[in-house]
């Protein structure tokens, strides 16, 4: 509750310092203060659940779990902002603004994470949604950024479409909007709701870009400026997951009902992963691979969807952060590069060291290599599966496809330690180099001690 | 504490060697490796005094149940020791030769030497995933930034057989873990398991293949003649001298004691598959003109015994290849540092480029015989008595298995006595008349290598003794 009021008032008064404050540096000064704030507040509820949640106004529900993934979330914006932050500026004059999109979308997100009432799931997608279209759009220069906007506005509106038909379908089923109330777990299943279900796991999946709903995603991510696509490739889908994750979990858990839609969220899984993995061993960019290797990605945090314990619960957690840190910071380096193809990262370590010792790091981390915290992301959610006992299929492929992953992300690593080359490399700051050094010391610390995080859980 | 300070020594060491400049490293390296040997001596004394003392538990993941839980029994205290001398022998062996950047190169090697240790001496499933991936990628950095010309896709390809092998295993372990009443990744714990036929059934594949990649037992070896040839030798050494037995210590650590009825259930396919790798290794060593992928199918043709001896599943055959382990990890280091000394010399692999060298450098070639002597087990040599044990277990599980793994020590004595042939003997050329003999270092390691062999060789029975202290 606090992060969701601290975030809409940050995004409100970023707005206001754009207009006013000529100095883009220190609009940036102003939207880390605005985050930190925002990440104490929502922390400071954390006393008061700790022996557990309550629901406000009967819409939101602050839980320990939803405080914990609010932290998450601004937390890995935290670093998306010390890492990137300077880089808004050369997309272009509205920097104000675009600081003010992305507090709205985390007013999105949090409100992701503790709906307790299908329109509050509705809105938080809405509010998601809507300002990336704006800035998938931003570099009003570039033709590209024009038509990723579009098409992810189209794609997005269509989707949302579809959420809101299966809300009502659900609503014509149970009679109330209410997800702790709905009573769908018990049998029989309702035909309207069976097809609400449907419709709901297909916008779903759409906004976190599972296959066969995922086309929008590669050309959205790559037409996108590099600086926003970090974001909505990270916390914006971390939110979507955790949406998906809460509406499965509490509405549709339990009785004949879980059975039809794991099989569906199973398939869907699993062509997620197989689609993701191979599609991004193509790539010659190293953005598109990017955009790939998320698609993949959403493949294993599906796991956590369909697999309901308490695994699942703390993996979604773990992935989210994991990820996030990950993947943000690869794109921090990749916004250094003049060349965003593998062959521009070739020789990498002998011109910035620290830059290509990170990547590396993030890269170990997105596969899932021990001691960095990709590895316990992967660990829960494959546990998660595993514990729920009908998806060993499942969790073979994933393993298969984990290994399949192992290809394109080592060939950013072999370009940058064994092969020769120039890059084009920006300046590169103390400031940004402090600030790597933060992220890969979280991915570590995380790596080593997993319950740094799911202990709070 | 010694079991920890085993797997600090060389983490620790490793970390600094990467900001060390000039002759820092390779000082650090010789200092750090020389300690290990130390510690590893004294974990030996220790076992046989108090072996409790070798044991120590802490907490690591509480909500997963997972502990850092390291101890040493006579085999993971073998296993150590093979580990700080291979290490050591590797370090004195490159003493004097001029690495390009020393620090990464001797940093990378300390913290492999920190990650094979930590697999021998762990008691905690998830600890010893954990540990046998951290051995993995600093060998896969070595071999890509100073291996040959085909390093690239070669290492590549070696580190996908070998993560996915492990991904399987992990599964397994997430598996089982769910099994345990008191949900937790101890040794203990595992094995302790009554696991249903069905479950073990399956279960048995998941660790075999990660186990069998990387001994490697046919079929899938076909990443170690690559990664052999293209490694730099040091790395080789330590890939064969002691990586290897990173996949025959699982099976007798985790595959055999937690999935008794599975691995008995599958005996028959384990052997069958190793004894087709002995000899089919050994048909290809036979005509091949590349000394180091001679020496890398010689391997696999000797894992592949060890392999079979494992499954055949008595106290013989599994003495045998406890002893095996470390005396074909000496022999092979052996060859491997001879190897090293020829390609720094003549800068050439390939066997028919060589020839009488035994004229030039007549002690090179009086080492080169005895080890390699001592890797086909000639009697009063360390190879004899482990084959022996090994031929013995196997002869009692089935006379079949045995009669055609027997077929692997004929070829071995073909292709190994071919290749000193060719090495040494005969007429030398105008690039074998360069040569010069062993430098002191190389001297030193050889020597050692040498006693050894004999020493074990006339005298296996504190050996026997040490290894048989099971847990």
């Amino acid at each position: 509750m606090n992060a969701l009021i601290s975030t809409a008032l940050s995004g409100v008064f970023l707005m206001f310092v754009g207009l006013f404050v000529r100095n883009k540096q220190h609009i940036k000064f102003f939207a880390i203060a605005a985050i930190i704030i925002s990440f104490i507040a929502n922390l400071a509820l954390y006393p008061t659940v700790q022996l557990g949640g309550y629901i406000q106004f009967g819409m939101i529900e602050v839980s320990k779990f939803s405080v914990l993934f609010n932290a998450v979330a601004l937390g890995a914006t935290l670093i998306y902002f010390l890492l990137s932050g300077s880089e808004f500026e050369k997309v272009g004059e509205h920097v104000g603004d675009y600081f003010a999109l992305i507090f709205f979308i985390l007013a999105g997100v949090t409100l992701a994470s503790s709906f307790s009432n299908l329109l509050m799931l509705f809105l938080a997608i809405e509010i998601m949604s809507i300002p990336q279209y704006v800035l998938a759009g931003a570099d009003r220069k570039s033709l590209k950024s024009n038509e990723a906007s579009l098409k992810y506005f189209l794609m997005g509106s269509f989707s949302t479409g579809i959420l809101l038909m299966g809300i009502a379908l659900i609503y014509g089923a149970a009679g109330t909007f209410n997800i702790t109330e709905l009573g769908l777990g018990a049998d029989p299943v309702h035909p309207l709701a069976l097809c609400g279900i449907i419709l709901m796991a297909f916008a779903l999946a759409f906004k976190v870009s599972a296959v066969p709903f995922h086309f929008w995603t590669p050309d959205v991510y790559d037409g996108s400026p590099t600086v926003f696509t970090s974001f909505m490739a990270t916390v914006v889908k971390a939110g979507g997951f955790v949406a998906f994750l809460r509406m499965f979990h509490v509405a549709f858990a339990g009785g004949a009902i879980s059975h039809h839609w794991t099989l569906i969220l199973s398939i869907i899984t699993a062509a997620t992963l197989i689609l993701g993995n191979f599609s991004a061993v193509f790539q010659q960019s190293v953005k598109r691979m990017l955009a790939y290797s998320s698609i993949a990605q959403a493949g294993f945090m599906l796991f956590a969807v369909i697999a309901i314990n308490q695994f699942a619960t703390q993996g979604i957690i773990l992935y989210a952060a994991a990820y996030s840190l990950a993947t943000i910071g690869v794109f921090a380096v990749l916004l250094k590069l003049k060349d965003y193809t593998f062959e521009g990262f070739n020789g990498l370590t002998r011109k910035q060291p620290l830059l290509a010792l990170a990547t590396t790091i993030f890269l170990f981390s997105l596969a899932g290599i021990p001691v960095t915290a990709g590895f316990f992301a992967k660990y829960f959610v494959l546990s998660a599966a595993i514990q729920h006992g009908h998806l060993l299929w499942l969790v073979i492929v994933g393993v298969l496809c984990a290994a399949i992953s192992v290809y394109y992300y080592f060939r950013v690593i072999m370009a940058m330690y064994f092969k020769q080359g120039d890059p084009e490399v920006e300046p590169v700051s103390g400031g940004f180099k402090v600030a790597l050094v933060l992220t890969i010391i979280l991915v570590l610390a995380l790596g080593l001690f997993p319950n740094l995080l799911i202990g709070c859980l | 504490m010694l079991t920890v300070l085993l797997i600090l020594i060389p983490f620790i060491a490793g970390l600094i060697a990467f900001g060390l400049k000039g002759s820092g490293p390779k000082v650090l390296g010789m200092i750090a490796s020389l300690a290990s040997v130390a510690t590893a001596i004294g974990t030996v004394c220790t076992l046989q005094a108090d072996p409790k003392k070798l044991s120590f538990v802490t907490n690591w993941i509480p909500q997963l149940g997972s502990q850092f839980r390291v101890g040493l029994d006579g085999m993971g205290t073998m296993l150590c020791l093979l580990t700080a001398i291979a290490f050591l022998l590797v370090f004195i062996t490159i003493y004097n030769r001029d690495i390009e950047r020393p620090n990464s190169f001797y940093g990378l090697m300390l913290l492999s030497q920190a990650g094979l240790v930590g697999v021998f001496t762990a008691f905690d499933a998830l600890q010893f995933y954990v540990f046998w991936e951290l051995a993995l990628i600093p060998v896969y950095f070595l071999c890509s930034m100073w291996g040959g010309e085909k390093r690239i896709p070669v290492t590549f390809k070696f580190f996908v057989y070998t993560f996915l092998g492990s991904l399987l295993m992990l599964v397994g372990i997430i598996y089982l873990y769910f099994q345990t009443p008191d949900h937790s990744f101890s040794w203990t714990s595992f094995t302790s398991l009554q696991l249903s036929m069905g479950d073990q059934k399956w279960l048995f594949w998941l660790f075999f293949v990660a186990f069998a990649i990387k001994m490697p037992v046919f079929p899938f070896h076909t990443w170690q003649p690559d990664t052999y040839e293209q490694s730099p030798t040091p790395v080789t050494m330590i890939l064969s001298g002691v990586m290897v037995k990173m996949g025959l210590f699982g099976v007798l650590r985790w595959l055999v004691p937690v999935l008794p009825e599975g691995a008995s259930m599958w005996t028959d396919v384990a052997i069958v598959l190793s004894v087709i790798g002995i000899i089919y290794a050994s048909c290809i060593a036979m005509v091949q003109s590349d000394l180091k992928r001679l020496i890398a199918y010689s391997s696999i043709a000797h894992i592949g015994l060890m392999s079979a001896a494992i499954f055949a599943h008595n106290e013989q055959g599994t003495q045998g290849v406890l002893l095996q382990m470390f005396n074909h990890g000496i022999n092979i280091i052996g060859l491997w540092i001879i190897v090293e000394v020829i390609q720094n010399r003549l800068g050439v692999k390939n066997m028919d480029q060589m020839g009488g060298i035994a004229r030039k450098a007549p002690r090179m070639a009086i080492f080169l015989v005895i080890i390699s002597l001592a890797n086909i087990g000639l009697p009063l040599t360390n190879g004899f008595i482990g084959e022996f044990l090994m031929f013995s277990g196997l002869f009692q599980y089935n006379h079949w298995f045995m009669a055609f793994a027997g077929l692997g020590i004929i070829l071995a004595a073909v292709y190994t006595l071919n290749m000193i042939q060719k090495v040494i003997f005969g007429e030398g050329n105008t690039l074998t008349d360069t040569t010069t003999d062993l430098q002191p270092g190389e001297t030193v390691a050889l020597s050692l290598v040498v006693i050894m062999i004999f020493v074990l060789g006339v005298y296996p029975q504190p050996m026997l003794d040490l290894v048989s202290k099971a847990f």
